[in-house]
């Protein structure tokens, strides 16, 4: 077979639809799998601060009886009310509503950059710092870890938020609107493991 | 969805046809075909091997004498760090990833890898992680010196200071390392459970995916729990948290936890690929159907799951609580029951066949035998009383090398030389794969049997210099190990000779059932001319049933008289 059959072998393929259709369910596929992994992490760092908490004598450093409630539980009724916000924009993409989904999708995007300005205060005014023992270093690992993931989350909004403003780009399926959507619902669900770990269990 | 196809064909158009000799540039391109990337893969991780191998006969070469005459300590430790983490991330894990991209697509009847560009993206991760390895050798105060695995308080010393520093490099060459791994994962197992070709049912599958299938899940589920650790443990060297720093309140054994819970599951990343490749080359050179194909294929998945629970049998001596030492110590046991199911299934499927010994055939068998060795030390390893006497010595040395060299490695061999005129094209020379696999075979033995009785002597690992009672065994393991460093030269004169101006043999020069062989030597583009259609399960030798619709298997019932026989094509 020559190179030029294989050239045209490929185009061929490539428009065929069925082939579009499965790459997008590949890709689905291929990215759940990678979320499950990427909550791996997250688990070991979770049975990390399991095991140091249950086993260090003083785990308070010096000054800190515990960690301020209040703030942090507003933060999370807006991130985890931002999921609901993301899927009222996914399914407005589905019916084709294009200012619908931008609008819903915008306000995704403040929500989780609310969380994230939350955060950075609730950051500025804590007695201790990441070298405060234990306590200190596991709040900042998992807080920024996470923290990381919604910044992720929020600029992979923005960028289906502007390609939103291609012509046509979301005609033929919008696996990219979907991924982040998936991927906001799991920076959540972490996000309600981790409050439960240090804020509800002090 | 329109501009990533238009992209994808002018990828194509850039791509000259693979395989073809005169075109060797296309293996220095952003190439997404995988049979490209695969022998990329191959080809860079062989040229860390020799490295890597370089590394260990430096080490055998001071361990000639008693005394640390040939380097100085501290060179020494950062030899055998570096040993062990190039011969790991840089070699055994890359070329069976090699391995498994080349065959994979084509075993199932895949065009390509469900993503071919990120597939591409894994590979050039590979010359990044080589080179800061590499690099670590010039910044001040060396390479890394704490082993491949790192264990604080060792690697969170710092002496010279320097933020950038060889346990730093070493982390960041890891986490690249774990990044193309885990894109590599996630490509396998989405191309495996979607991209089976029409009909290839999961008891259709050859042995070999099922065990690439169970060696990258288990990537999934263990590496992340790696990057945690190591993530926490820059930060500590960094930054100055105490994670694992036991002077500022930190716990060092978690980073234990850590490190093994992916490391000995890593282990079955690299041996399961080896078993699948084993299962793959048995039947043909003995004509036979793999025996208890269904049970060797589910046995891999059972190795995945199983080795989820034995990682704490590497911290018996770490101040284990009696309950964990008890439990961990039953479930490695437990690790030979699926690994057993394997070699009586392999025994099973040569006995009575037509063997002919070639070097694939040779090497397979070599390696088989070697893991029956390696594998009983290893039960050995597992109970707790002998642990804690061995732990930490030479024992541990030669049980882990027979794994790895006398199993994994020969089992990468096995398939090079079986996959060879696939990939090529053309046929190896006989003789000198012979020569090769006799090196291997004596040197392997002669290196790591006499480490055996060196540890129960007990002279501990990681030593540069030791006691003299010790010197017979060690004079014969340094002599074996220059013979494995020699054996090498063969293997290369024989890939490259015979890739320039070997014998052109054909498609399928072994008249071996699977869907690899039906195609062309070496295949095109896309693989296939058209989707096969798969009508039966694999290994059906001497049963006469075609593979597939429409295409007759040609003279698949006996084995040719002439290896080299030519073949239409």
């Amino acid at each position: 077979m020559t190179a030029e059959r294989a050239i045209a072998q490929d185009i061929e393929a490539s428009v065929r639809e069925h082939q579009e259709h499965d790459e997008a369910g590949n890709s689905k596929f291929g990215f759940i799998v990678f979320l499950l992994s990427e909550s791996v992490i997250f688990l070991s760092f979770f049975a990390g601060y399991i095991v140091y908490k249950t086993t260090t004598p003083n785990w308070y450093p010096a000054g800190v009886t515990g960690l301020e409630t209040r703030e942090p539980l507003i933060n999370t009724i807006v991130l985890v009310s931002s999921s609901f916000v993301i899927y009222v924009a996914e399914r407005y993409l589905h019916d084709k509503k294009l200012w619908g989904f931008r609008l819903f999708l915008l306000a995704t995007i403040a929500m989780g950059s609310y969380f994230l300005w939350g955060q950075a205060v609730e950051w500025r005014g804590l007695p201790f710092t990441y070298q405060s023992g234990l306590f200190g270093g596991t709040f900042f690992l998992l807080t920024g870890f996470h923290g990381l993931h919604v910044l992720t989350g929020i600029l992979l909004q923005a960028l289906m938020l502007g390609r939103s403003f291609i012509p046509g780009n979301y005609d033929n399926g919008f696996f990219g609107v979907e991924a982040t959507s998936l991927f906001w619902h799991f920076v959540d669900v972490i996000w309600i493991v981790l409050y439960t770990l240090i804020y509800v269990w002090q | 969805m329109t501009n990533i196809s238009l992209e994808s064909i002018e990828v194509v158009r850039g791509q000259p046809r693979p395989g073809a000799p005169d075109n060797w540039r296309r293996f220095f391109t952003f190439s997404t075909d995988h049979k490209v990337i695969g022998i990329q893969y191959i080809v860079t991780s062989f040229a860390f091997f020799l490295i890597g191998g370089t590394f260990s006969m430096i080490m055998r070469g001071e361990l000639i004498t008693p005394d640390a005459d040939l380097v100085d300590r501290t060179v020494y430790n950062a030899l055998f760090t570096m040993h062990g983490s190039i011969m790991l991330f840089m070699w055994t894990f890359p070329v069976l990833v090699g391995l498994g991209n080349y065959l994979v697509p084509l075993m199932i009847g895949a065009r390509d890898m469900a993503f071919p560009r990120l597939n591409a993206a894994s590979f050039w991760m590979i010359p990044v992680v080589g080179i800061l390895m590499l690099a670590s050798f010039l910044v001040p105060g060396g390479p890394s010196q704490s082993g491949w695995w790192a264990y604080p308080p060792v690697s969170l010393q710092n002496p010279t200071g320097n933020l950038l520093n060889g346990q730093v490099l070493w982390i960041l060459a890891v986490a690249i390392s774990g990044v193309s791994s885990i894109m590599g994962a996630v490509n396998f197992v989405t191309t495996i459970f979607r991209m089976r070709a029409p009909g290839m049912t999961w008891f259709r599958t050859p042995a070999f995916v099922w065990a690439v299938l169970g060696a990258q899940l288990i990537q999934l589920y263990g590496l992340p729990a790696l990057t945690g650790g190591a993530v926490m443990l820059l930060l500590d060297i960094t930054i100055g948290t105490s994670f694992f720093a036991p002077d500022r309140g930190g716990n060092p054994i978690l980073y234990q936890h850590f490190f093994w819970f992916y490391s000995h599951p890593a282990v079955y990343v690299m041996i399961l690929p080896v078993f699948g490749m084993y299962s793959e080359i048995l039947p043909v050179h003995a004509r036979k159907p793999l025996f208890g194909y269904r049970v060797i294929a589910a046995s891999s998945i059972l190795i995945t799951v199983i080795s989820g629970f034995v990682w704490v049998h590497h911290m018996f001596a770490s101040a284990t609580p009696g309950w964990m030492r008890m439990f961990f110590m039953v479930t490695t046991m437990l690790v030979a029951v699926p690994s057993g199911i394997k070699v009586f299934g392999w025994v099973a499927t040569i006995w009575g066949g037509k063997i002919r010994f070639t070097t694939p055939m040779l090497f397979a068998l070599g390696g088989i035998s070697n893991w029956v060795f390696a594998g009983i030390t290893g039960i050995f390893l597992g109970s707790v009383p002998i642990d804690i006497h061995v732990n930490n010595t030479y024992f541990v040395v030669g049980h882990f090398h027979y794994v790895l060299y006398g199993a994994i490695v020969m089992g990468i061999y096995a398939g090079i030389y079986h996959w060879f005129p696939k990939m090529t094209g053309r046929m190896y020379y006989e003789g000198l794969g012979k020569l090769h696999f006799i090196l291997t075979y004596v040197g392997t033995a002669l290196t790591f049997i006499p480490m055996h009785p060196l540890g129960l002597m007990g002279m501990p690992r990681r030593v540069a210099s030791y006691d003299l009672e010790f010197a017979y065994w060690n004079v014969i393991a340094s002599i074996g190990g220059f013979l494995l460093g020699m054996s090498t030269l063969p293997f290369i004169l024989n890939m490259v000779s015979s890739w320039i101006r070997g014998e052109k043999v054909g498609n399928n020069p072994w008249r071996a059932y699977g869907l690899e062989w039906l195609t062309s030597s070496p295949p095109t583009v896309e693989n296939f001319e058209e989707t096969p259609i798969v009508i039966s399960g694999p290994y059906s030798y001497g049963r006469n049933q075609p593979l597939v619709e429409n295409t007759p298997n040609p003279g698949l019932t006996d084995f040719p008289e002439s290896l080299t026989q030519q073949q239409p094509s």
